[in-house]
Protein backbone atom coordinates (compact mmCIF):
# COMPACT_ATOMS: atom_id res chain seq x y z
CA UNK A 1 0.00 0.00 0.00
CA UNK A 2 2.98 2.17 0.71
CA UNK A 3 3.49 2.03 -3.05
CA UNK A 4 0.39 3.19 -3.92
CA UNK A 5 1.03 6.23 -1.94
CA UNK A 6 3.82 6.73 -3.30
CA UNK A 7 5.91 8.19 -0.17
CA UNK A 8 7.13 5.42 2.08
CA UNK A 9 5.32 5.19 5.42
CA UNK A 10 7.11 5.87 8.56
CA UNK A 11 8.23 2.12 9.74
CA UNK A 12 7.34 1.40 12.78
CA UNK A 13 9.25 -1.11 15.13
CA UNK A 14 7.56 -4.82 14.17
CA UNK A 15 5.73 -6.39 17.04
CA UNK A 16 5.26 -2.98 19.11
CA UNK A 17 2.47 -4.56 20.44
CA UNK A 18 3.61 -7.52 21.84
CA UNK A 19 5.39 -6.34 25.38
CA UNK A 20 2.11 -4.46 25.92
CA UNK A 21 0.09 -7.24 25.48
CA UNK A 22 2.25 -9.47 27.37
CA UNK A 23 2.06 -6.05 30.37
CA UNK A 24 -2.09 -5.97 29.95
CA UNK A 25 -2.62 -9.58 29.81
CA UNK A 26 -0.40 -10.57 32.72
CA UNK A 27 -3.01 -8.51 34.84
CA UNK A 28 -5.52 -10.51 34.24
CA UNK A 29 -4.85 -13.40 36.32
CA UNK A 30 -4.28 -10.16 39.25
CA UNK A 31 -7.75 -8.79 38.41
CA UNK A 32 -9.62 -12.54 38.21
CA UNK A 33 -8.11 -13.46 41.66
CA UNK A 34 -9.50 -10.28 43.40
CA UNK A 35 -12.90 -10.44 41.92
CA UNK A 36 -13.45 -14.28 42.75
CA UNK A 37 -11.78 -12.87 46.23
CA UNK A 38 -14.27 -10.57 46.82
CA UNK A 39 -17.60 -12.42 45.49
CA UNK A 40 -16.34 -15.06 48.35
CA UNK A 41 -15.35 -17.69 45.30
CA UNK A 42 -11.85 -18.93 46.50
CA UNK A 43 -13.21 -21.86 48.65
CA UNK A 44 -12.83 -22.84 52.11
CA UNK A 45 -9.84 -21.78 52.72
CA UNK A 46 -9.28 -18.21 50.75
CA UNK A 47 -6.17 -17.23 52.13
CA UNK A 48 -4.07 -20.69 51.15
CA UNK A 49 -5.69 -20.61 47.61
CA UNK A 50 -4.76 -17.21 47.00
CA UNK A 51 -1.85 -17.44 48.25
CA UNK A 52 -0.57 -20.67 46.36
CA UNK A 53 -2.14 -19.14 42.99
CA UNK A 54 0.33 -15.65 43.55
CA UNK A 55 3.21 -18.08 44.20
CA UNK A 56 2.46 -20.26 40.93
CA UNK A 57 1.85 -17.24 38.96
CA UNK A 58 5.24 -16.14 40.31
CA UNK A 59 6.94 -19.44 38.76
CA UNK A 60 5.31 -19.27 35.45
CA UNK A 61 6.33 -15.89 35.08
CA UNK A 62 10.04 -16.73 35.63
CA UNK A 63 9.72 -20.06 33.47
CA UNK A 64 8.40 -18.13 30.44
CA UNK A 65 11.61 -15.68 31.43
CA UNK A 66 13.59 -18.58 31.05
CA UNK A 67 12.26 -20.09 28.13
CA UNK A 68 13.32 -16.88 26.03
CA UNK A 69 16.98 -17.82 25.06
CA UNK A 70 15.91 -21.21 24.48
CA UNK A 71 13.65 -20.01 22.02
CA UNK A 72 15.49 -18.11 20.45
CA UNK A 73 18.36 -20.62 19.96
CA UNK A 74 16.19 -23.25 18.86
CA UNK A 75 14.06 -20.97 16.74
CA UNK A 76 16.10 -18.17 15.67
CA UNK A 77 13.20 -15.84 16.66
CA UNK A 78 14.77 -12.27 18.22
CA UNK A 79 11.04 -11.64 19.67
CA UNK A 80 11.02 -14.05 22.70
CA UNK A 81 14.61 -11.54 23.85
CA UNK A 82 12.52 -8.53 23.48
CA UNK A 83 9.67 -9.54 26.23
CA UNK A 84 12.23 -11.11 28.29
CA UNK A 85 12.88 -7.99 30.60
CA UNK A 86 9.78 -7.87 30.95
CA UNK A 87 9.18 -11.07 31.78
CA UNK A 88 11.24 -10.97 34.88
CA UNK A 89 9.96 -8.23 35.98
CA UNK A 90 6.51 -9.40 36.13
CA UNK A 91 7.97 -12.39 37.85
CA UNK A 92 9.81 -10.42 40.82
CA UNK A 93 6.49 -8.13 41.38
CA UNK A 94 4.76 -11.43 41.69
CA UNK A 95 7.26 -13.07 43.99
CA UNK A 96 7.24 -9.86 46.13
CA UNK A 97 3.10 -9.87 46.29
CA UNK A 98 3.38 -13.66 47.31
CA UNK A 99 5.75 -12.70 50.13
CA UNK A 100 3.66 -9.95 51.14
CA UNK A 101 0.72 -11.37 50.96
CA UNK A 102 1.97 -14.15 53.43
CA UNK A 103 3.68 -11.28 55.66
CA UNK A 104 0.12 -9.17 55.87
CA UNK A 105 -2.66 -11.41 55.22
CA UNK A 106 -1.44 -14.96 56.21
CA UNK A 107 0.87 -14.20 59.11
CA UNK A 108 -0.57 -10.54 60.54
CA UNK A 109 2.60 -8.79 60.07
CA UNK A 110 3.44 -10.64 63.09
CA UNK A 111 7.02 -10.69 62.44
CA UNK A 112 8.73 -12.23 65.44
CA UNK A 113 6.07 -15.70 64.51
CA UNK A 114 7.60 -15.03 60.36
CA UNK A 115 10.48 -15.65 61.84
CA UNK A 116 10.45 -18.53 64.22
CA UNK A 117 7.90 -19.49 60.81
CA UNK A 118 11.39 -18.95 58.75
CA UNK A 119 13.44 -21.67 61.28
CA UNK A 120 11.05 -24.13 61.07
CA UNK A 121 10.17 -24.30 57.89
CA UNK A 122 12.61 -24.28 55.69
CA UNK A 123 10.89 -24.05 52.61
CA UNK A 124 10.28 -20.69 53.70
CA UNK A 125 13.39 -19.63 53.77
CA UNK A 126 14.28 -21.44 50.42
CA UNK A 127 11.71 -18.94 48.97
CA UNK A 128 12.27 -16.19 50.92
CA UNK A 129 16.45 -16.46 49.52
CA UNK A 130 15.09 -16.46 45.83
CA UNK A 131 13.28 -13.43 46.05
CA UNK A 132 16.39 -11.82 47.84
CA UNK A 133 18.27 -12.61 45.12
CA UNK A 134 16.10 -11.25 42.74
CA UNK A 135 16.20 -7.85 43.94
CA UNK A 136 19.71 -7.07 42.36
CA UNK A 137 18.08 -8.50 39.08
CA UNK A 138 15.44 -6.08 39.63
CA UNK A 139 17.46 -3.20 40.52
CA UNK A 140 20.15 -3.31 37.56
CA UNK A 141 17.37 -4.33 34.71
CA UNK A 142 18.01 -0.57 33.31
CA UNK A 143 19.60 -0.15 30.34
CA UNK A 144 21.34 2.59 32.23
CA UNK A 145 22.47 -0.39 34.97
CA UNK A 146 23.50 -2.32 32.06
CA UNK A 147 25.83 0.83 30.73
CA UNK A 148 27.00 1.68 34.16
CA UNK A 149 28.00 -2.33 34.57
CA UNK A 150 29.45 -3.39 31.29
CA UNK A 151 27.98 -5.89 29.32
CA UNK A 152 29.89 -9.30 31.23
CA UNK A 153 29.83 -7.94 34.93
CA UNK A 154 26.26 -7.14 34.16
CA UNK A 155 25.86 -10.89 31.90
CA UNK A 156 27.09 -12.52 35.04
CA UNK A 157 25.71 -11.06 37.28
CA UNK A 158 22.34 -11.43 36.11
CA UNK A 159 22.88 -15.29 35.42
CA UNK A 160 21.72 -15.56 39.33
CA UNK A 161 18.07 -16.26 37.94
CA UNK A 162 19.00 -19.54 37.37
CA UNK A 163 19.86 -19.71 41.30
CA UNK A 164 16.71 -18.41 41.36
CA UNK A 165 14.82 -21.22 39.23
CA UNK A 166 16.16 -23.69 41.30
CA UNK A 167 15.79 -22.12 44.75
CA UNK A 168 11.64 -21.41 43.38
CA UNK A 169 11.43 -25.12 42.36
CA UNK A 170 12.91 -26.01 45.65
CA UNK A 171 10.35 -24.00 47.50
CA UNK A 172 7.17 -25.54 45.10
CA UNK A 173 8.78 -29.02 45.38
CA UNK A 174 8.84 -28.66 49.44
CA UNK A 175 5.47 -27.37 49.89
CA UNK A 176 3.40 -29.63 49.20
CA UNK A 177 2.44 -32.88 51.41
CA UNK A 178 3.07 -36.01 48.73
CA UNK A 179 4.83 -35.78 45.20
CA UNK A 180 1.87 -35.17 42.56
CA UNK A 181 2.74 -34.71 39.03
CA UNK A 182 2.33 -30.59 39.04
CA UNK A 183 5.77 -29.99 40.60
CA UNK A 184 7.65 -32.58 38.66
CA UNK A 185 6.36 -31.24 35.50
CA UNK A 186 7.74 -27.62 36.35
CA UNK A 187 11.06 -29.67 37.28
CA UNK A 188 11.02 -30.92 34.35
CA UNK A 189 10.25 -27.61 31.86
CA UNK A 190 13.20 -26.02 33.85
CA UNK A 191 15.21 -29.00 33.07
CA UNK A 192 14.56 -28.87 29.13
CA UNK A 193 15.20 -25.32 29.10
CA UNK A 194 18.87 -25.49 30.98
CA UNK A 195 19.55 -28.52 28.64
CA UNK A 196 19.32 -26.24 25.78
CA UNK A 197 21.28 -23.64 27.19
CA UNK A 198 23.78 -26.33 27.98
CA UNK A 199 23.86 -27.96 24.79
CA UNK A 200 24.50 -24.40 23.45
CA UNK A 201 27.32 -23.71 25.21
CA UNK A 202 29.05 -27.26 24.57
CA UNK A 203 28.50 -25.83 20.76
CA UNK A 204 29.54 -22.62 20.85
CA UNK A 205 32.97 -24.22 22.75
CA UNK A 206 33.21 -27.43 20.56
CA UNK A 207 33.16 -24.71 17.57
CA UNK A 208 35.85 -22.19 19.09
CA UNK B 1 -31.45 20.81 -9.33
CA UNK B 2 -28.75 19.17 -6.99
CA UNK B 3 -26.67 21.59 -5.51
CA UNK B 4 -23.10 21.33 -6.49
CA UNK B 5 -21.10 19.03 -4.33
CA UNK B 6 -19.26 20.97 -2.19
CA UNK B 7 -15.02 19.57 -2.00
CA UNK B 8 -14.48 19.52 2.09
CA UNK B 9 -12.00 21.27 3.42
CA UNK B 10 -8.13 20.25 2.42
CA UNK B 11 -7.65 20.83 6.46
CA UNK B 12 -10.53 17.86 6.87
CA UNK B 13 -9.19 15.23 4.84
CA UNK B 14 -7.27 12.39 6.75
CA UNK B 15 -3.74 12.81 6.03
CA UNK B 16 -2.26 10.03 3.50
CA UNK B 17 -0.26 8.53 5.63
CA UNK B 18 -2.65 8.16 8.35
CA UNK B 19 -5.04 6.70 5.67
CA UNK B 20 -2.72 4.10 4.96
CA UNK B 21 -2.22 3.66 8.41
CA UNK B 22 -5.92 2.76 9.87
CA UNK B 23 -5.32 -0.85 8.72
CA UNK B 24 -2.08 -1.06 10.34
CA UNK B 25 -3.28 0.63 13.22
CA UNK B 26 -6.14 -1.50 13.93
CA UNK B 27 -4.21 -5.08 12.68
CA UNK B 28 -2.05 -4.26 16.01
CA UNK B 29 -4.73 -3.68 17.98
CA UNK B 30 -6.30 -6.80 16.84
CA UNK B 31 -3.51 -8.59 17.54
CA UNK B 32 -2.58 -6.46 20.86
CA UNK B 33 -6.13 -7.77 22.50
CA UNK B 34 -5.81 -11.34 20.65
CA UNK B 35 -2.20 -12.17 22.35
CA UNK B 36 -3.15 -10.34 25.47
CA UNK B 37 -6.40 -12.37 26.14
CA UNK B 38 -4.40 -15.42 25.32
CA UNK B 39 -1.61 -15.05 27.40
CA UNK B 40 -3.71 -13.98 30.67
CA UNK B 41 -6.10 -16.40 29.83
CA UNK B 42 -3.42 -19.12 29.89
CA UNK B 43 -1.69 -17.91 32.86
CA UNK B 44 -4.98 -18.03 34.82
CA UNK B 45 -5.46 -21.35 33.86
CA UNK B 46 -1.96 -22.41 34.72
CA UNK B 47 -1.95 -20.48 37.78
CA UNK B 48 -5.15 -22.11 39.34
CA UNK B 49 -3.80 -25.78 38.48
CA UNK B 50 -4.01 -27.78 41.30
CA UNK B 51 -5.59 -25.24 43.67
CA UNK B 52 -9.19 -24.98 45.03
CA UNK B 53 -9.62 -23.30 41.62
CA UNK B 54 -13.72 -22.44 42.09
CA UNK B 55 -15.60 -23.19 44.82
CA UNK B 56 -17.07 -26.89 44.53
CA UNK B 57 -21.16 -27.14 43.96
CA UNK B 58 -22.78 -26.76 47.43
CA UNK B 59 -23.23 -30.03 48.35
CA UNK B 60 -26.77 -32.02 48.17
CA UNK B 61 -27.30 -33.15 51.30
CA UNK B 62 -27.57 -36.91 52.29
CA UNK B 63 -30.58 -38.58 53.76
CA UNK B 64 -31.61 -37.63 57.48
CA UNK B 65 -30.14 -38.97 60.40
CA UNK B 66 -31.65 -38.15 63.75
CA UNK B 67 -29.15 -39.00 66.59
CA UNK B 68 -30.91 -40.04 69.77
CA UNK B 69 -28.33 -39.21 71.88
CA UNK B 70 -26.99 -35.79 71.38
CA UNK B 71 -24.98 -32.93 73.83
CA UNK B 72 -22.61 -36.10 75.85
CA UNK B 73 -19.94 -34.45 73.86
CA UNK B 74 -20.38 -30.31 72.55
CA UNK B 75 -17.49 -27.85 72.60
CA UNK B 76 -18.85 -23.83 73.11
CA UNK B 77 -17.05 -23.32 69.57
CA UNK B 78 -18.42 -22.17 66.25
CA UNK B 79 -19.75 -24.87 63.97
CA UNK B 80 -17.99 -25.03 60.73
CA UNK B 81 -20.17 -24.53 57.76
CA UNK B 82 -21.68 -27.47 56.40
CA UNK B 83 -20.73 -26.24 52.76
CA UNK B 84 -17.21 -25.79 53.82
CA UNK B 85 -17.10 -29.34 55.81
CA UNK B 86 -18.28 -31.07 52.52
CA UNK B 87 -15.92 -29.18 49.81
CA UNK B 88 -12.68 -28.86 51.67
CA UNK B 89 -11.48 -31.98 51.93
CA UNK B 90 -8.56 -34.48 51.79
CA UNK B 91 -9.62 -37.49 49.84
CA UNK B 92 -6.80 -38.47 47.72
CA UNK B 93 -8.72 -41.42 46.57
CA UNK B 94 -10.89 -39.10 45.02
CA UNK B 95 -8.18 -36.11 43.97
CA UNK B 96 -5.86 -34.10 45.01
CA UNK B 97 -7.39 -30.96 45.06
CA UNK B 98 -9.66 -29.78 48.22
CA UNK B 99 -12.43 -28.98 46.06
CA UNK B 100 -12.12 -32.51 44.20
CA UNK B 101 -13.58 -35.00 46.36
CA UNK B 102 -16.59 -33.03 46.48
CA UNK B 103 -16.78 -33.20 42.54
CA UNK B 104 -16.20 -36.77 42.58
CA UNK B 105 -17.80 -38.05 46.26
CA UNK B 106 -21.07 -39.11 44.38
CA UNK B 107 -18.91 -41.86 42.54
CA UNK B 108 -19.10 -43.61 46.21
CA UNK B 109 -21.99 -46.05 46.08
CA UNK B 110 -23.17 -46.34 50.12
CA UNK B 111 -25.29 -49.09 49.70
CA UNK B 112 -25.11 -52.09 50.19
CA UNK B 113 -21.80 -51.95 52.40
CA UNK B 114 -20.10 -54.44 54.41
CA UNK B 115 -17.38 -54.55 56.66
CA UNK B 116 -14.95 -57.40 56.92
CA UNK B 117 -13.72 -58.22 60.74
CA UNK B 118 -10.98 -60.59 60.83
CA UNK B 119 -7.67 -61.07 62.66
CA UNK B 120 -7.51 -61.48 67.03
CA UNK B 121 -10.95 -62.04 67.41
CA UNK B 122 -13.26 -65.35 68.30
CA UNK B 123 -15.39 -65.07 65.06
CA UNK B 124 -14.08 -63.58 62.02
CA UNK B 125 -17.70 -62.20 60.74
CA UNK B 126 -19.09 -59.36 58.11
CA UNK B 127 -21.19 -57.16 59.39
CA UNK B 128 -23.53 -55.36 57.17
CA UNK B 129 -23.83 -51.32 57.54
CA UNK B 130 -27.51 -51.74 58.37
CA UNK B 131 -26.84 -54.10 61.47
CA UNK B 132 -24.32 -51.86 63.04
CA UNK B 133 -26.39 -48.93 62.84
CA UNK B 134 -29.24 -51.29 64.91
CA UNK B 135 -26.89 -52.20 67.15
CA UNK B 136 -26.46 -48.93 68.34
CA UNK B 137 -28.02 -45.56 69.30
CA UNK B 138 -27.25 -42.84 66.34
CA UNK B 139 -25.33 -39.99 68.81
CA UNK B 140 -24.04 -36.75 67.91
CA UNK B 141 -20.54 -35.31 68.99
CA UNK B 142 -18.92 -32.04 68.27
CA UNK B 143 -15.55 -32.50 67.83
CA UNK B 144 -12.43 -30.33 66.50
CA UNK B 145 -10.96 -31.85 63.60
CA UNK B 146 -7.27 -30.65 63.14
CA UNK B 147 -5.28 -31.56 59.60
CA UNK B 148 -1.62 -32.17 60.05
CA UNK B 149 -1.64 -29.41 57.05
CA UNK B 150 -2.51 -26.75 60.15
CA UNK B 151 -6.29 -25.91 59.27
CA UNK B 152 -9.20 -26.79 61.51
CA UNK B 153 -12.95 -26.98 61.49
CA UNK B 154 -15.55 -27.84 64.66
CA UNK B 155 -17.83 -30.52 62.84
CA UNK B 156 -20.83 -32.18 64.27
CA UNK B 157 -20.72 -35.62 63.63
CA UNK B 158 -22.92 -38.61 64.08
CA UNK B 159 -22.34 -42.39 64.98
CA UNK B 160 -21.51 -44.29 67.82
CA UNK B 161 -18.23 -45.20 69.83
CA UNK B 162 -15.83 -47.48 68.11
CA UNK B 163 -15.07 -49.13 71.78
CA UNK B 164 -18.92 -50.35 71.66
CA UNK B 165 -18.23 -51.90 68.50
CA UNK B 166 -15.39 -53.71 69.53
CA UNK B 167 -16.83 -55.03 72.87
CA UNK B 168 -19.74 -56.77 70.69
CA UNK B 169 -16.91 -58.25 68.46
CA UNK B 170 -14.98 -60.10 71.22
CA UNK B 171 -11.37 -59.68 70.18
CA UNK B 172 -9.10 -62.32 71.75
CA UNK B 173 -6.76 -61.05 74.38
CA UNK B 174 -3.73 -60.94 71.96
CA UNK B 175 -5.29 -57.94 70.20
CA UNK B 176 -3.33 -55.44 70.78
CA UNK B 177 -4.11 -53.19 67.69
CA UNK B 178 -6.87 -52.77 64.69
CA UNK B 179 -6.50 -51.62 62.20
CA UNK B 180 -8.72 -50.01 59.90
CA UNK B 181 -8.47 -50.37 55.98
CA UNK B 182 -10.49 -48.16 53.39
CA UNK B 183 -12.46 -49.44 50.41
CA UNK B 184 -10.59 -50.38 47.47
CA UNK B 185 -12.26 -49.72 44.31
CA UNK B 186 -10.55 -47.34 41.26
CA UNK B 187 -14.52 -47.06 40.05
CA UNK B 188 -15.65 -45.90 43.39
CA UNK B 189 -12.36 -44.15 44.00
CA UNK B 190 -10.47 -43.03 40.83
CA UNK B 191 -7.18 -41.28 42.27
CA UNK B 192 -6.61 -45.29 43.24
CA UNK B 193 -5.87 -45.96 39.29
CA UNK B 194 -2.44 -43.46 40.41
CA UNK B 195 0.44 -44.93 42.63
CA UNK B 196 0.49 -41.90 44.56
CA UNK B 197 -0.10 -43.55 47.77
CA UNK B 198 -0.31 -47.52 48.35
CA UNK B 199 -3.76 -48.30 48.13
CA UNK B 200 -6.14 -49.21 49.96
CA UNK B 201 -5.21 -46.89 52.63
CA UNK B 202 -4.60 -48.35 55.82
CA UNK B 203 -4.94 -46.73 58.86
CA UNK B 204 -4.51 -48.16 62.89
CA UNK B 205 -4.73 -47.50 66.83
CA UNK B 206 -3.92 -48.91 69.63
CA UNK B 207 -6.29 -51.12 71.66
CA UNK B 208 -6.55 -48.98 74.34
CA UNK B 209 -7.13 -45.86 71.78
CA UNK B 210 -9.66 -47.59 69.72
CA UNK B 211 -11.91 -48.31 72.81
CA UNK B 212 -11.34 -44.80 74.21
CA UNK B 213 -15.02 -43.50 74.60
CA UNK B 214 -13.64 -40.39 72.86
CA UNK B 215 -12.69 -42.73 69.78
CA UNK B 216 -15.78 -42.60 67.08
CA UNK B 217 -17.13 -43.93 64.11
CA UNK B 218 -19.13 -42.05 62.05
CA UNK B 219 -21.99 -42.27 59.55
CA UNK B 220 -23.13 -38.81 58.93
CA UNK B 221 -22.61 -35.07 60.15
CA UNK B 222 -25.08 -32.49 60.71
CA UNK B 223 -28.12 -34.33 61.32
CA UNK B 224 -26.94 -35.90 57.37
CA UNK B 225 -25.49 -39.22 56.52
CA UNK B 226 -22.05 -39.13 55.21
CA UNK B 227 -21.31 -37.55 51.44
CA UNK B 228 -18.34 -39.26 49.99
CA UNK B 229 -16.10 -36.72 50.18
CA UNK B 230 -16.63 -37.31 53.88
CA UNK B 231 -15.83 -40.94 53.72
CA UNK B 232 -18.84 -42.40 53.10
CA UNK B 233 -20.90 -44.53 54.29
CA UNK B 234 -18.28 -45.56 57.69
CA UNK B 235 -15.20 -43.34 58.67
CA UNK B 236 -13.09 -43.13 62.09
CA UNK B 237 -12.81 -39.85 64.24
CA UNK B 238 -9.94 -39.58 66.57
CA UNK B 239 -10.37 -36.02 67.64
CA UNK B 240 -6.90 -35.81 69.46
CA UNK B 241 -5.21 -37.06 66.33
CA UNK B 242 -4.21 -35.34 63.27
CA UNK B 243 -6.85 -35.73 60.49
CA UNK B 244 -5.25 -38.53 58.09
CA UNK B 245 -5.87 -40.97 60.97
CA UNK B 246 -9.27 -41.31 60.20
CA UNK B 247 -9.80 -43.63 57.26
CA UNK B 248 -13.35 -43.15 55.41
CA UNK B 249 -15.04 -45.47 53.70
CA UNK B 250 -14.30 -48.48 56.09
CA UNK B 251 -14.24 -51.70 54.52
CA UNK B 252 -12.61 -53.70 57.08
CA UNK B 253 -11.69 -53.93 60.48
CA UNK B 254 -8.54 -56.29 61.83
CA UNK B 255 -7.23 -57.03 65.01
CA UNK B 256 -3.94 -57.84 65.17
CA UNK B 257 -0.81 -58.61 67.51
CA UNK B 258 1.60 -56.46 66.08
CA UNK B 259 1.65 -52.93 65.77
CA UNK B 260 -0.07 -52.03 61.93
CA UNK B 261 2.30 -50.69 58.93
CA UNK B 262 -0.57 -47.19 58.35
CA UNK B 263 -0.58 -45.74 55.41
CA UNK B 264 1.14 -41.96 55.74
CA UNK B 265 3.64 -43.61 57.71
CA UNK B 266 4.83 -46.28 55.59
CA UNK B 267 5.29 -43.23 52.61
CA UNK B 268 7.00 -40.60 54.71
CA UNK B 269 8.15 -41.94 58.44
CA UNK B 270 9.54 -39.17 59.05
CA UNK B 271 7.09 -36.49 58.61
CA UNK B 272 3.55 -38.97 60.11
CA UNK B 273 4.07 -41.25 62.62
CA UNK B 274 1.95 -44.21 64.12
CA UNK B 275 0.52 -41.91 67.10
CA UNK B 276 -0.41 -38.68 64.95
CA UNK B 277 -1.39 -36.64 68.23
CA UNK B 278 -1.97 -32.97 67.80
CA UNK B 279 1.01 -31.33 68.95
CA UNK B 280 1.94 -28.27 69.15
CA UNK B 281 5.29 -28.72 70.84
CA UNK B 282 6.21 -30.99 67.91
CA UNK B 283 6.32 -29.45 64.31
CA UNK B 284 5.88 -31.36 61.03
CA UNK B 285 9.64 -31.61 59.51
CA UNK B 286 8.12 -28.92 56.86
CA UNK B 287 5.79 -26.83 58.93
CA UNK B 288 5.03 -25.71 62.61
CA UNK B 289 2.27 -27.74 64.59
CA UNK B 290 2.27 -24.48 66.86
CA UNK B 291 -1.17 -22.56 65.20
CA UNK B 292 -3.92 -23.29 63.09
CA UNK B 293 -6.49 -21.79 60.49
CA UNK B 294 -9.61 -22.42 61.78
CA UNK B 295 -11.67 -22.81 58.75
CA UNK B 296 -13.65 -19.60 58.18
CA UNK B 297 -11.58 -17.15 60.54
CA UNK B 298 -9.01 -14.86 59.51
CA UNK B 299 -6.61 -15.17 61.90
CA UNK B 300 -4.71 -18.61 63.32
CA UNK B 301 -5.13 -19.57 66.26
CA UNK B 302 -2.78 -21.65 69.18
CA UNK B 303 -3.14 -25.67 68.53
CA UNK B 304 -4.17 -27.29 71.61
CA UNK B 305 -2.07 -30.06 73.50
CA UNK B 306 -4.45 -33.18 71.98
CA UNK B 307 -6.51 -31.01 70.20
CA UNK B 308 -7.84 -29.94 73.41
CA UNK B 309 -8.21 -33.23 74.88
CA UNK B 310 -5.63 -33.97 76.73
CA UNK B 311 -7.61 -34.58 80.07
CA UNK B 312 -9.13 -36.79 78.64
CA UNK B 313 -6.49 -38.88 76.78
CA UNK B 314 -2.92 -37.75 78.02
CA UNK B 315 -2.86 -40.57 79.98
CA UNK B 316 -2.48 -43.28 77.52
CA UNK B 317 0.73 -41.64 76.35
CA UNK B 318 1.76 -41.18 80.06
CA UNK B 319 5.70 -42.51 80.46
CA UNK B 320 5.89 -41.95 76.95
CA UNK B 321 8.11 -39.48 74.60
CA UNK B 322 6.03 -37.98 72.26
CA UNK B 323 9.09 -36.39 70.39
CA UNK B 324 10.42 -39.69 69.49
CA UNK B 325 6.32 -41.07 69.40
CA UNK B 326 5.19 -38.63 66.84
Amino acid sequence: MSAASGAPLPRTQPLSWLQPALLWGSLLPFVWLVLRALTGELGANPIATALNQLGLLALIFLWACLACTPLKLLFGWNWPIRVRKTLGLLGFFTALTHFLFYLAVDQGFALGKVLTDVGKRPFIAVGFLALVLMVPLALTSTKKALQRLGFRTWKRLHRLIYVVAVLGFIHFLMRVKTHDGQPLVYGAVLGVLFAVRVGDFLRQRRKR
Amino acid sequence: MKPPLEEPKSSEVTPIELYFRRRELLRRAALFTATGAAWGGGLIALSSQGSADRPAQPAAAGPELVPSIRGRYAIDEALTSFQDITTYNNYYELGLAKTDPADYGHLIRPRPWTVRVEGELEKPTTLDLDTLMRWFPLEERIYRMRCVEAWSMVIPWLGFPLGELIKRLNPTSRAKFVELTTLLDPQQLPGQTSDLLPWPYVEALRIDEATHPLTFMALGLYGKRLLGQNGAPLRLVVPWKYGFKGAKSIVKLRFTSEQPQTTWNRVAPSEYGFYANVNPGVDHPRWSQAEERRIGELMRRPTLPFNGYAEQVAHLYAGMDLRVNY
